[in-house]
């Protein structure tokens, strides 16, 4: 099995254009041609066309009607992401994937407080996340989905974007397969965290042991090593990216950001490594942690 | 982005918020015309981005223009833990009765805004928080609902702020939660909020830090920029629009994405070098962002080998192979370059990279090997990283590898 979206997750594109450059034409059709189930794009000015043979639909609710779209891939700019996510929600999509970088953090706040409240059935990914892919089921996002390689019995959850495409690497080239990889995006309210995937991973009978990228900054990683000493029997392999960072500077984004002692990588490594989870020092050794448990499984 | 003082203190006044009367100098004259304009006593304080400036003796008390001379001469130019005092803030001096303390900030676990007061000001909250946890009253706001008068002024009756103060700091909350979330701020912060014999209750500083993502809806933060101290290599990569942080080895690195930037230092560090920067080049990363990077490292004189590390989710391979080879045909780059691409279109970045491919400029397959590459071509020692092929893999070992700590 795999968790959040599989072979039945019907997508709708949000904001889908047949111009040149469209970045959600451009994801959206890999995702297709990887076998994800793209089903309708939304764009109010084309309703009634196509791209490529996708469907265009004014609203996500007429593609929910017209299509039975279960999920939604937001790729539009930070101005016009919150306003598409809550559109998504208000539709009735229970899965919503949005890329978008840069979305103001009061933005962030209000519109996931706005899904907590209002539309509990609706789980967002990201903002600021390559997406999630089932490998050989469904990939939404960004992910290249030749790096990924079906049939588990690993599951993948990353803060950081290209080290998730790294860890999907490391892990295939091993002849290792995943179940689903999720990135949830380095933002400072994501809709997704380490721990709703550590618990869906712990729910799922074909994920026999997890891969968790984290990264400096905050606290996720610390509350996702007290949840896996609590409550995860499956073993955790994790890496945490920014072991070298020095503190007070911004590595790249808002997230990761060592504040006094607060939110460095020993911090992160230390608590994983008391929690039980297996700590590497950079992603292929994580890789070969990895390879080395599924062998014993 | 960090506001000096003053400007914090000129952001809250947009919402009404009591700061005192004062105006900001950079010469001794400016200091004597903005204290005569405030009228006597005056305070002269140091405009750093840095704590302790009154230990430091950059906060001074001024009876009259003589004293305004001594002390703004005095503060103007004196370093403050690095940080070199450029402008002044002169206010209007204020009687302080108590001293409180108050913020909105983003608490990242709960997803929501959270209020601090407490009747403990003018110290440092982190010292509070330790010895004296009980005395900050914490609420949590959703951001949907937002902060309303009556929830305010139950915060300040649980942070037991005394009775003649709580209308003033309440509607200060209000005021100041607006300014938090219209303002698009990252952090509000009063310490401290005071309380005058007279009754009435003002923020006597200011600290506020803004969200550079919602730069787009505020076109009046120009006016904040330009006053940050830069390393010139970061005033470049800032105004190339790269995500750059400088560092004191001699491997140039670029990478995508801000996880794999610092994973690319974390595995330089590991085979024995040194990391001279973190480089993030984002995602859609194309010819035009791979050349700037390019320049940005090429005048870092401490550079003796280039590392760039790209996995290709929305950057595809090609672009970043283009890239490259316009960023060699537009500047000299001085160093060698190692590269390792993976991911979206890599085979095809790479066949453009082999076309041309020489001792300046090496394509590896993988992290390690190419993070050992340029270490080994900068000069530096190289030893084997946890997780390459030369050693087994170390699991659970939290120290880190190969790297002088």
């Amino acid at each position: 099995m795999s968790i959040f979206v599989d072979e039945k997750t019907k997508v709708v594109i949000q904001g889908l254009s047949p111009s040149a450059g469209n970045q959600a034409a451009y994801h959206g059709l890999r995702n297709k041609a990887y076998g994800t189930q793209v089903v309708a794009g939304t764009n109010p000015g084309r309703a009634g066309q196509d791209v490529e043979g996708i469907p265009l639909f004014a609203s996500v609710a007429d593609a929910v009607k017209e299509t039975g779209a279960t999920a939604s891939f937001i790729s539009v700019g930070p101005t016009a992401a919150p306003s598409a996510i809550l559109e998504a929600a208000e539709a009735g999509i229970e899965f919503i994937v949005c890329i978008t970088e840069f979305i103001p953090a009061q933005d962030e706040a209000r519109v996931f407080n706005t899904l907590r409240r209002s539309f509990p059935a609706t789980r967002l990914l990201g903002p600021n996340c390559p997406g999630i892919i089932s490998p050989g089921k469904c990939n939404i996002g960004i992910t290249s989905g030749d790096i990924a390689k079906a049939g588990g019995p690993v599951g993948l959850v990353s803060r950081s974007g290209t080290v998730f495409y790294q860890a999907l690497y490391e892990l295939t080239q091993k002849g290792i397969g995943q179940t689903t990889g999720v990135g949830i995006g380095g933002d400072p309210v994501p809709g997704t965290t380490f721990i709703d995937c550590l618990a869906a991973f712990e729910a799922d009978p074909e994920t026999k042991a997890v891969l968790m990228i984290g990264e400096i900054g905050g606290s996720e990683e610390e509350r996702a090593a007290d949840f896996i000493a609590k409550e995860m029997s499956k073993p955790v392999v994790c890496y945490i990216a920014g072991v070298t960072a020095p503190p007070g500077k911004k590595m790249g984004h808002a997230g990761a950001i060592i504040s006094g002692s607060q939110g460095t990588a020993k911090a992160k490594m230390d608590a994983l490594s008391a929690a039980g989870a297996q700590v590497a020092l950079n992603p292929t050794e994580a890789g070969e942690i990895m390879a080395g448990l599924v062998e014993k499984l | 982005m960090d506001l000096f003082e003053y400007q914090g203190k000129q952001y809250f006044a947009r919402w009404d918020i009591p700061v005192s009367k004062g105006g900001v100098a950079d010469t001794v004259d400016e200091a004597v015309t903005q204290a005569e304009a405030a009228g006597y006593p005056v305070v002269v304080k140091a405009q750093v981005q840095v704590g302790g400036r009154g230990k430091a003796g950059g906060i001074k008390l001024a009876a009259d223009a003589d004293e305004v001379r001594t002390h703004a001469g005095n503060i103007l130019g004196m370093d403050i833990k690095g940080h070199v005092v450029k402008r002044l803030w002169i206010e209007h001096a204020s009687d302080i009765a108590k001293e409180y303390y108050a913020s909105f900030t983003l608490d990242r676990a709960a997803k929501m805004h959270l209020a601090m007061v407490s009747a403990e000001g003018g110290v440092e909250i982190e010292s509070v928080a330790e010895t004296n946890p009980e005395a900050i009253a914490k609420l949590h706001i959703d951001p949907v609902d937002g902060l309303d008068l009556a929830a305010a002024r139950k915060l300040v009756e649980d942070a037991n702020l005394d009775p003649e103060a709580r209308d003033g700091a309440a509607d200060i909350l209000v005021k100041l939660y607006k300014c938090f979330v219209e303002g698009d701020a990252d952090l509000v912060e009063i310490n401290p909020l005071i309380l005058t014999p007279e009754g009435k209750v003002h923020a006597l500083d200011a600290k506020v830090t803004l969200d550079d993502s919602a730069s787009f809806r505020h076109p009046e933060w120009d006016e904040f920029r330009g006053l940050e101290v830069m390393d010139p290599r970061d005033a470049l990569a800032k105004s190339k629009g790269l995500q750059y942080v400088g560092l004191d080895g001699y491997v140039g690195i670029i990478a995508n994405g801000a996880g794999l930037g610092m994973s690319t230092c974390d595995v330089v560090k590991q085979v024995g070098g040194e990391p001279a920067n973190f480089l993030d080049i984002g995602g859609g990363a194309n010819a035009e962002v791979m050349a700037n990077a390019l320049e940005v490292i090429n005048t870092d004189e401490k550079v003796k080998a280039i590392f760039i590390n790209i996995f290709g989710g929305i950057t595809r391979g090609e672009d970043v192979a283009n890239g490259i080879v316009t960023a060699l045909g537009r500047v000299d780059i001085k160093s060698p370059i190692v590269i390792r691409l993976d991911g979206t279109n890599a085979e095809q970045g790479r066949a453009i990279l082999a076309e041309h491919e020489s001792d300046r400029l090496i394509s590896l397959p993988t992290m390690i090997e190419a993070a050992q590459k340029a270490t080994e071509l900068a000069g530096g020692n190289v030893t084997a990283a946890g997780g390459g092929k030369v050693t087994a893999a170390g699991g659970g070992n939290v120290t880190p590898a190969g790297g002088k700590k």
